[in-house]
């Protein structure tokens, strides 16, 4: 029985090396003072400043992080909207449809994603480039918005509505100061989902980008074609530090607004295997 | 009257607001969801001159090298969901039996926040010939293997990519079984094995089913890591798509091969469906 203990913990260990080993082996190579990816030539800080001064790099991770900023809060403001909108439908039908509509993109691999919007910028005639990638970034995480929006609105005392109505509140009124309240927790999630989903995007913005406009997946995937740069190692262990940030916001957020109730937490979500 | 009058302008505020909600969510739905499907199918259905043709359809199902392309697709994203599912469900009944949960949990997320191209360019470094991995197994005196750009190292770096994804699902499907049927079946003389077999495999059905789904799609379409890893060995449908679109510009055929990948995922979802669940709940 005791020995029994012991051996599912070693597995338990295995598994989470496995899966932290890669992550922290680009950390601690990029602290490598030699150029490639093995032996070890003592601890240097050489590609953290070989990264800082590479303006290209620099240029691109500020056009991701715009990207995704923008994306992200134009996608909350559809998303709310789209959410509030089946929320009000009254026929179940056209719920059902709705939500079927909505969740197409959640589904549908990214290839897919990428291409039928290839097709579509340029059967409309659109230049690829930052708009086109910022209008598919938008596009691809509105509907995670409404499943984030969704439950908090089912959640939501419909009376609140009604006596806000009786009151004598417009409809603007209505929305700005008794359901907006109520839902922001909701959308805030969204909204950060929204991010992490624009921050990780690869194959989307592959078949987007054009020529002129680069994020730091793409143009990590080209580097890495060429072969190895520790100044990427660098960079991972930056984003390591990032994705770290929005985990620990994420879970505040949902661990606040998910306050008083039994199940604190428990409805862990993570970015759909975005870039596959 | 009054009433009446109250409860028509009540109706008419509420078609305002669906309207002011609809405008923007109903553009996107038409422009971004249905439009691009339907121009895809359009694509697959017309030749370079925009005539309509069934001969990309014709072309696809008489192409030994393409049926054998899907085949090897279909095969490898059915290796990558089984090596998930067998290293994911021992690790989700594992967490699911420890005090703090939750954090392990989250543990296994955290992963999957972090850049996907990242984990990938990782493995380069680990795999390459003269990589960490090649030194290590060095040591006892083995020769180094050409590890990168193999089968192995794609469903590898596969796996390693999907296995929270899997891990979850089940995990949440394990956590939902009532904890006291495992005592009723110890109580009526099942053994740990006979308990896991016959009462808590059955009840976490669902979760392998949502984590197959979870896992299976995206592996039909990855087309990233048979490039940067498999080094265009292992070819998927992703990897066809993403050559037919931006390397020979043959949309028409890409679009072909896109509406083969979606009615595979459509067949997948269709098989993985979880009946049980809703009559349960109903």
């Amino acid at each position: 029985m005791h020995k029994k203990f012991r051996w599912s913990n070693l597995y338990l260990v295995f598994v989470f090396v496995l899966l932290y080993l890669p992550i922290f082996f680009l950390i601690i190579y990029s602290f490598n003072a030699g150029d490639v990816m093995q032996g070890w030539d003592g601890f240097s800080l050489k590609h953290y400043t070989e990264l800082f001064v590479d303006t290209r790099i620099l240029e691109i991770v500020v056009n991701t992080f715009l990207v995704a900023l923008l994306s992200s809060l134009l996608a909350s403001i559809i998303g709310t909207a789209g959410a509030l909108y089946i929320y009000n439908q009254r026929h179940q039908l056209a719920k059902n449809i709705f939500l079927s509509l909505n969740n197409i993109l959640l589904v549908s691999p990214d290839v897919i994603i990428g291409a039928s919007f290839l097709i579509l910028f340029t059967v409309v005639g659109f230049t690829l480039g930052f708009t086109s990638v910022l209008l598919s970034h938008i596009a691809f995480s509105i509907p995670i918005v409404v499943l984030m929006v969704l439950p908090r609105l089912q959640e939501m005392n419909p009376y609140l509505v009604t006596a806000a109505k009786d009151l004598g509140a417009n409809n603007l009124q209505m929305l700005s100061r008794v359901v907006l309240p109520v839902i922001s927790p909701g959308i805030l999630a969204g909204f950060f989902m929204a991010f992490t989903y624009s921050l990780d995007d690869f194959a989307v913005t592959f078949f987007v980008t054009g020529n002129g406009f680069s994020t730091l997946s793409v143009e990590i995937y080209s580097r890495a074609r060429q072969g190895v740069s520790l100044e990427i190692n660098a960079l991972s262990a930056m984003m390591f530090l990032v994705s770290l940030l929005l985990v620990l916001i994420y879970y505040f957020i949902s661990n606040r607004s998910s306050k008083g109730k039994k199940r604190g937490g428990t409805n862990l979500v993570m970015p759909a295997t975005e870039g596959l | 009257m009054r009433v009446w009058k109250v409860m028509r302008t009540m109706m008419k505020s509420k078609q305002q607001r669906q309207i002011f909600y609809i405008v923007p969510y109903g553009i996107w739905l038409l422009l971004f969801v249905v439009a691009p499907l339907i121009l895809m199918l359009f694509q697959s259905f017309t030749t370079a001159s925009g005539h309509f043709t069934f001969s990309n359809y014709a072309a696809y199902f008489g192409s030994g090298t393409y049926l054998r392309m899907t085949f090897n697709s279909v095969w490898y994203a059915f290796l990558i969901t089984v090596i998930t599912l067998v290293i994911s469900y021992p690790t989700a009944y594992l967490l699911n039996q420890l005090k703090q949960k939750q954090f392990w949990l989250l543990l296994v997320i955290l992963p999957t926040w972090i850049n996907l191209l990242l984990k990938t360019y990782a493995f380069i470094g680990l795999l390459s010939k003269t990589g960490t991995v090649n030194n290590f197994i060095s040591l006892w005196g083995i020769a180094p293997q050409q590890l990168l750009f193999s089968d192995w190292s794609f469903l590898l770096v596969a796996a390693y990519i999907e296995i929270p994804f899997m891990i979850l699902p089940i995990f949440n499907s394990l956590a939902e079984i009532d904890s006291r049927l495992s005592q009723a079946s110890h109580d009526l003389g099942a053994n740990k094995w006979q308990t896991l077999r016959y009462v808590i495999f059955p009840l976490s059905m669902p979760g392998v089913k949502a984590g197959i789904q979870a896992v299976f799609i995206p592996s039909l379409s990855l087309f990233m890591i048979t490039r940067l890893i498999g080094g265009n060995r292992v070819i998927t449908l992703g990897t066809a798509i993403e050559e037919h679109f931006l390397v020979t510009q043959n949309w028409q055929i890409g679009s072909t091969i896109g509406v083969v990948l979606i009615a595979a995922m459509i067949a997948t979802m269709l098989l993985t469906r979880d009946r049980t669940r809703k009559n349960l709940r109903k």
